[in-house]
């Protein structure tokens, strides 16, 4: 039995003041339920939330979200796997829907960051780390992904000019995507005068905390058709942990949990990384993009620099990755992200990305990782 | 010396290895060897990875090492704005483990991915409260 996607939504991602957490589940629920055939709430059987928990003043937010958005008695629950929560809650549907417990499952990955401010935000993202040995000498969410990047250059020969090429390109697409938070071309000189957070990773290299969600509505194969003209099928799917802490990090230019996330997820679908068409990546910082182009194997290990230089990820680049604008100019709303990611890919797979559509798009990628590696979750998409 | 006492800010004060404190305390810096496999780690832990065994001693660890990657944190979190800028070393000890930690007493542009440094048993002499915490050092 194949499970499919029916149904994607978008909320706006952003500084949203206007909204609570709930609201925010709100609108991503009301638009995927908009893309699909015929489906109504009540042929929905659970909910599953993908969320970070901490970020919210509401406590335990699945049974709040599913109150509002009129989806009583339906069981519901939340998944927690940082920055990945969502691709987990996406992995909970599929299981749930293979096990034959459920047919049709709602996934919704939401967050509200700004109810903290930023050094809050700072203070609790570096803290995704192991407090009892690292965060107490002050180490940052940025902090680790620099010492990635600057291990990276060391090794590889990436350069500062090749992180800034990444994020002109995240922000040549954000420009292009309504959602985004971001929707304004940046120039490389801009990027890297842009000052600096973590060296070497400046401002331009950093995704920025959002809020906003996405919706998925997922189901069995012979009620698909049903639902949507053009099911997306989840062809394979992967997932790893790796060791929370970079003191038990041997590589410190790879993320271990993406590389046997993405080997499961290939070999599932039958398919090698060169006949990915798109994909988004977790691009939470620009060298997080350079080395997930290396982890998922669509360039050699230390190729990822050169490969953005080259301008391969755009359309009509070898491999396009995030032609959405990424993390970089969506905003990250830490456990709306992986639903984000899938809703892009699913449009991609369909045709519908308009503009921004990679020709040919039959498969498609999702990679979305969690902190700082300990969790990954590697996707891939058909027609 | 109870573990509450290591580090800027705690976030951990009760653990099976808060000796770990007593003996930075004294100049030492300790990691865990297992009593029944003999595997050791740094940081210490009360369980060992290598057979589950929760029968452990601390050993004294060789406060030297190679710096593996580094970064200077300009954006600090909560409780750190007194001291940014300041530069995150991780460091390979060199009988084994690792260990991160900021520089002290080294100058910008002596710090080198591959350099060898040595690690510096310190109590923040500046706060009224007892801080205990290591420092990297240009060897
Ligand atoms: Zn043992």
């Amino acid at each position: 039995m194949k499970v499919g996607i029916v149904g994607v939504g978008h909320g706006k991602f952003g500084r949203r003041s206007d909204a609570t957490v709930q609201e925010l589940a709100f609108e991503a629920f009301k638009a995927a339920l908009e893309d699909t055939k015929n489906l109504e709430r009540k042929d929905i059987d659970a909910v599953i939330i993908g969320s970070s928990p901490e970020y919210h003043k509401q406590r335990s937010i699945p049974g709040v979200i599913t109150e509002y958005i009129g989806m009583n008695d339906k069981p519901t629950w939340l998944t927690e796997a940082a920055c990945a929560s969502a691709s987990a809650a996406l992995m909970s549907a599929y299981m749930a829907i293979k096990s034959g417990l459920h047919d049709t499952v709602l996934v919704l990955g939401v967050q509200k960051m700004t109810e903290l401010n930023t050094a809050e935000i700072q203070s609790l993202m570096g803290r995704v780390g192991d407090v009892q040995w690292e965060s107490i000498f002050g180490t940052t969410f940025p902090g680790y992904y620099a010492m990635y990047a600057a291990k990276h250059m060391n090794v590889y020969g990436t350069t500062p000019k090749q992180m800034a090429k990444t994020a002109v390109k995240s922000h040549h697409y954000g420009a292009m995507n309504p959602y985004a938070m971001f929707q304004k071309e940046i120039t490389i000189e801009k990027a890297l005068a842009s000052p600096m957070v973590a060296d070497p990773l400046r401002v331009y290299d950093c995704c920025a905390n959002a809020d906003g969600a996405a919706a998925l509505i997922l189901t069995k194969d012979d009620l698909a058709k049903e639902f949507h003209e053009t099911p997306v099928w989840i062809e394979g799917t992967g997932s790893a942990s790796a060791p929370i802490s970079v003191l038990r990090r041997p590589d410190m230019t790879s993320i271990p949990s993406a590389v046997a996330a993405a080997k499961q997820a290939y070999k599932m679908a039958g398919v090698k990384a060169g006949d990915v068409k798109v994909a988004d990546v977790h691009d939470c910082f620009t060298i997080a993009e350079i080395i997930a182009l290396e982890d998922v194997g669509f360039v050699k290990k230390g190729e990822g620099g050169k490969f953005e230089e080259e301008g391969q990820t755009y359309i009509g680049g070898k491999h396009p990755v995030n032609v959405d604008g990424g993390l970089k100019s969506k905003g990250h709303p830490v456990g709306a992200t992986g639903a984000s990611q899938t809703v892009e890919i699913v449009k991609q797979v369909r045709g519908e990305a308009g503009k921004r559509q990679v020709e040919g798009a039959d498969i498609g990628l999702t990679h979305n990782v969690g902190g700082i590696g300990q969790y990954c979750f590697v996707n891939i998409y058909g027609r | 010396m109870p573990f509450r006492y290591f580090g800027k800010i705690n976030y951990t004060p009760y653990t099976k290895v808060a000796e770990f404190a007593d003996e930075l305390h004294k100049g030492n810096l300790v990691g865990s060897k297992c009593n029944d496999c003999g595997e050791k780690s740094f940081p210490p832990r009360a369980d060992c990875a290598n057979c589950m065994s929760g029968d452990f001693k601390l050993v004294k660890v060789k406060p030297n090492g190679t710096l593996v990657t580094f970064t200077t944190i300009h954006s600090p979190p909560d409780g750190f704005e007194d001291i940014a800028p300041y530069t995150l070393g991780l460091v390979d000890l060199e009988e084994g483990g690792r260990l991160l930690s900021w520089f002290e007493n080294t100058e910008p542009e002596d710090i080198k991915i591959g350099m060898k440094v040595k690690v510096i048993p310190k109590i923040f002499e500046e706060i009224e409260e007892i801080k205990l915490y290591y420092a990297l050092e240009k060897e």
